[in-house]
């Protein structure tokens, strides 16, 4: 029943692609029908009227859209039943296909942590099969074929799930080379600008690069067992130092994909390329099955995991945290902005995973689960609020053209309903209590402060500096979505764009959105729902979850013991609405105080202008000063001057470029060292068929010694 | 069970008190400084007089203000006086602190802020802009210098409930923690620049160039600068609060005793009426530094939160 569930959500994903080629074939089935209605004449006229009314031109592409998006929306749905019933049912499930080659069946399982990211991928898809048909009906079909687009889509979700049902190593290499090509023609699909094809090589490149370090994983893994199925990795014996080095190719491999700093260069690159809703989904979701490979990896493969690997998931986690968000406050464009943040959040994940690492291998099984909780708790709530934003990012750039936040302003006035969901993403993911980001948060410092348990003492000291690196992080993305919302819905519009923008039309733009909105204010005031499902995952995968039930009931949130921490979200809530009532009512029973409209405060020179305010890079410029290190930061400000003695300022031009310190430290040297090293190797090519002769001559002789 | 509705009636009471209290704090802080400078010093009520009479007055909103800038008042305030909820005012183990410890009450001030900052940059002037981005700034800066000094408090307690920690704090008698040493520092630093006192922000001028927390509510009048006005004297006092009760906490009621409750309202009255006089007293004697010293400032709190920590985990946690 599960997995009829599980199966049902890839077929249907896959069918969704596949209809979508259908868009080309109309001709065809015009012709069909017609073939079929002269075949049969008189028995299906109403049929056929309907049929001719339905393969009209526009109609057509119309409703193929929407059955392509229904489809896909149905698959999110059967995944997120087929994770709850298996998070549910607390048993795995496993079978076997017949697919692939014939000694080869493909190994499926689906467990507790499966399941969770099915759940994790299934509201990502609903929420984006609803927003997905208005989105899409901007692109000119002649430009931007939706075939290209649909089919991929398909392809891309259905890798995806299929990731997380694999059991063996083909099978989920093959799953996972699905998700990546696919996602790599969906970052290409607007393929006419050179910056996107460029941002697709790149990510491509990487993906590959990545997909080679996890196949050599597997390899370190596979040569200790005998066979490539998960159950005899687990069951291989490998010494300290071989599952050392299968951890450290696990996380190249899978931390490209995740985005950790500093292999996460393609991620502001392609997410701000890709559709809006594409970016939502691999931001939302892709990231995400990458940690769930690296979870599988860690905890269930190889089997246990060392607190060293702990300790450099903690460092490799909080640079990512740190670096993402300062990066993040930097950028300009919307999408940019939100692929750094989506390495900073992906930091504190990892960060969380590392401790929860430590804490298993120093014998306190409890505080790992605690870490584990923590961290796919984030991985959970990150998805919902990520979604959301890169889709309110979706609906601005198709109402302004625009993903400049320098260039908006008051938004709010001119398209109310997305300001209320993107304020309510930006509160998330600032982590303010009452809503879902908060409490993930509030669990990693738990977390953390649990550090006292441990005897090492460089561990004692190192995991509060990380906590300490959380808080820091947790305050500069609240800066950062200050300015974010502020910029672009606040104040008056810098841009004809903007001024111009109104709200959308289209009701499945700002339903998708909604639901996801929703979904972190419920998660915000009872994460016990998740944390309850979580706490079997925990079970399955480290054999201990946390303790007492009761304490993680729908009202308390107590994680180690009500004496030491506890949040109660609900009675929050209540307290908050009860505060802020009676301010309210208190403030305005009287009737001479209505409020009065009037101009705002110009300092008596009038005429204020959108120019006048602070801007973008204004907004940051203290932080930019404080951190100047962070970043390359290329700053011109040149004068014109004029006026009798050449004192007044005529005009100045600003300009400021901000660049990853990755590029010019890590990537170019790389990139030279190929190149150098290809030159060398030219060296030996000298064209002259001789020497080739003499080459081929050489080998043999020397191949003939080795195996003599 | 009617004890339990005792310990809530308490905590509202104590809530209540927080709240009422707070403009008198404000006021104390006025006077002082007042004296100390040399000048007649307004009444110790002024503060409340001068809240009456904000709320009896019309607001007056910018034209393009949106829904945002007339709600956030009420939600700053809403915030604060949640975050006053959780800190212990005269009596520990009361039932509000259990259903939010210290890492919320951080989350409540991000909270406030969070719309501060927002509203300051609603109406598009350069001033607020300016004050948001000033803001914001210190205070990425000032939060994690002030968890560091609170985790000192937790891990000695081991436990992040103000309450349970303070009663731990108080049961273990006078031990001398070099660690609380630090974080006493870097939490007054901290209740310094969060609370837009002298060497980081002056509460008292506008002039537009070192304007931080003024800039931001410029364009608020009437009801809701009442609003904001009193939720930052109120912030003032939960940090007074915090550092009298976390570092100095004797007196305050362990039982819900009638002579104990008075004697631990004493006891707040008193800690609260020095800690306003040293605060004036620093303020007369020092001048506001330049914005761009007080990453300076705050990175040397950071700094002392974290040693706190380390000598905690290094010195006192021996095992």
């Amino acid at each position: 029943m599960i997995l009829i569930f599980a199966y049902g959500a890839v077929l249907l994903s896959f069918a969704s692609g596949l209809l979508a080629l259908m868009m080309n074939q109309r001709q065809l089935l015009l012709e069909l029908s017609r073939y079929w209605f002269k075949k049969f004449p008189d028995t299906h006229a109403r049929y056929q009227r309907l049929l001719d009314a339905g393969l009209k031109e526009r109609r057509y592409f119309h409703a193929l859209r929407l059955a392509v998006f229904v489809l896909l929306g149905l698959s999110g749905i059967f995944a997120f039943l087929a994770g709850l019933s298996v998070l549910i049912g607390k048993e795995a499930v496993s079978d076997q296909i017949g697919l692939g080659l014939p000694w080869l069946p493909w190994h499926v399982r689906f467990d507790g942590l499966s399941g969770f990211f099915y759940l994790i991928i299934g509201i990502a898809v609903s929420a984006v099969s609803l927003y997905g048909p208005g989105y899409v009906h901007g692109y000119q079909e002649n430009r931007h074929p939706f075939a290209v687009l649909g089919l991929f889509t398909g392809l891309f979700v259905s890798g995806m799930l299929l990731v997380l049902l694999a059991d063996d190593a083909f099978f989920f290499m093959i799953a996972w080379e699905l998700m990546s090509v696919a996602s790599y023609f969906l970052v290409a699909f607007q393929h006419e600008n050179p910056a996107n094809r460029r941002a697709a090589f790149l990510y491509l490149l990487m993906a590959e690069v990545g997909a080679l370090a996890i196949i050599l994983g597997f390899g370190v893994l596979a040569s200790f067992a005998d066979g490539f199925t998960f159950d005899a990795l687990r069951a291989a014996k490998l010494s300290p130092v071989w599952a050392s080095i299968a951890f450290a190719l696990a996380l190249l491999g899978f931390g490209m994909k995740a985005g950790i700093f500093p292999i996460h260069v393609w991620l502001p690159e392609a997410h701000p390329v890709a559709p809006s809703h594409i970016s939502a989904l691999m931001s939302g979701v892709m990231l995400k099955v990458a940690l769930y490979g690296l979870i599988r990896f860690c905890y269930d493969l190889i089997g246990a995991p060392q607190w060293q690997w702990g300790v450099v998931l903690l460092i490799v986690g909080t640079l990512s945290a740190l670096g993402g968000i300062l990066y993040a406050m930097m950028q300009t464009n919307l999408k940019r902005l939100l692929a750094y943040s989506s390495v900073e959040n992906i930091g504190i994940m990892v960060m969380v995973l590392g401790l929860s690492m430590i804490f298993m291998d120093t014998g306190h099984p409890q505080l790992a689960a605690l870490g584990l909780l923590a961290s796919l708790f984030h991985a959970f709530n990150h998805a919902l609020f990520k979604n959301l934003l890169f889709l309110g990012a979706g609906i601005i750039q198709h109402q302004t053209h625009e993903l400049n936040i320098e260039l908006m302003g008051g938004l709010i006035r001119r398209m109310p309903h997305t300001s209320k969901l993107f304020l309510i993403g930006c509160m998330s993911i600032a982590s303010l209590p009452l809503f879902n980001g908060f409490v993930s948060e509030w669990l990693a410092f738990q977390t953390a402060l649990q550090v006292d348990v441990l005897d090492n003492g460089v561990l004692r000291s190192l995991i509060p500096v990380a906590a300490a690196a959380l808080a820091l992080t947790a305050a500069l993305a609240a800066a950062c979505f200050v300015k974010v919302f502020g910029l672009m819905f606040l104040g008056r519009s810098r841009s004809r764009h903007s001024d111009k923008a109104h709200e959308v039309k289209d009701k499945g733009m700002l339903a998708g959105p909604s639901l996801l909105a929703g979904l972190c204010f419920l998660i915000g005031i009872f994460p016990g729902l998740i944390i309850s499902l979580l706490n079997r995952v925990a079970g399955q995968l480290l054999g201990q979850a946390l303790p007492n039930d009761a304490a993680l009931g729908w009202l308390w949130l107590a994680p180690v013991s009500s004496e030491q921490a506890s949040y109660a979200p609900p009675l929050v809530l209540i307290a908050a609405l009860i505060a802020g009532c009676i301010s309210f009512w208190y403030l305005r029973r009287s009737p001479a105080t209505v409020m009065r409209r009037a101009e705002p405060w110009d300092c008596g020179f009038g005429g204020l202008t959108p120019r006048m305010q602070y801007s973008g890079n204004a907004f940051t410029m203290p932080l930019r000063r404080i951190f100047a290190k962070a970043w390359i930061v290329d700053e011109q400000i040149e004068k014109d001057m004029q006026g009798a003695l050449n004192q007044d300022v005529g005009a100045i031009r600003y300009q400021l470029q901000i660049q990853d310190h990755s590029w010019p430290r890590l990537y170019q040297p790389i990139a030279q060292g190929v190149n150098k090293s290809a030159k060398q190797i030219g060296r030996i090519q000298t064209g002259n068929i001789r020497v080739y002769l003499g080459y081929s001559f050489v080998t043999l002789i020397f191949m003939l010694w080795v195996i003599s | 069970m009617g004890d339990q509705l005792m310990n809530w009636i308490l905590a509202v009471i104590q809530t209540v008190l927080f709240v009422a209290l707070s403009p008198l704090l404000a006021g104390w802080l006025k006077c002082c400084k007042c004296r100390l400078q040399n000048r007649k010093s307004p009444s110790l009520f002024q503060p409340y007089k001068d809240l009456i009479k904000l709320t009896k007055k019309q607001p007056v909103v910018a034209a393009q203000a949106s829904w945002l800038f007339t709600i956030s008042p009420y939600i700053i305030f809403s915030a604060t006086v949640l975050a006053a909820t959780v800190v212990p005012l005269v009596a520990v183990d009361l039932p509000t602190s259990a259903s939010a410890d210290v890492i919320v009450m951080v989350g409540f001030f991000a909270f406030a802020r969070f719309f501060l900052a927002l509203a300051g940059l609603d109406i598009g002037t350069a001033f607020g802009g300016m004050g948001s981005s000033r803001e914001m700034t210190i205070s990425s800066l000032a939060e994690p210098a002030m968890l560091m000094a609170i985790f000192t408090l937790t891990m000695t307690a081991s436990t992040t409930n103000l309450s349970v920690a303070i009663g731990h704090v108080v049961n273990d008698g006078l031990v001398l923690r070099p660690s609380f040493v630090f974080a006493l520092f870097a939490l007054i630093l901290v209740a310094i620049a969060e609370t837009g006192r002298v060497p980081v922000d002056n509460p008292a001028t506008h002039l537009e160039l070192t304007m931080i927390h003024e800039a931001m509510i410029l364009e608020y009048s009437g009801r809701h600068l009442a609003l904001i006005e009193w939720a930052s004297q109120l912030k003032l006092m939960l940090y007074g609060v915090l550092i009298a009760n976390i570092f100095f906490p004797w007196g305050i009621a362990e039982s819900f005793t009638a002579p104990a409750l008075a004697y631990g309202l004493l006891a707040i009255t008193g800690k609260l009426a020095l800690l306003g006089l040293l605060l004036a007293l620093s303020e007369t004697l020092l001048a506001k530094m330049r914005l761009f010293r007080v990453q300076e400032y705050l990175g040397f709190a950071y700094l002392l939160g974290l040693l706190g920590m380390l000598s905690h985990i290094i010195l006192e946690a021996a095992r």
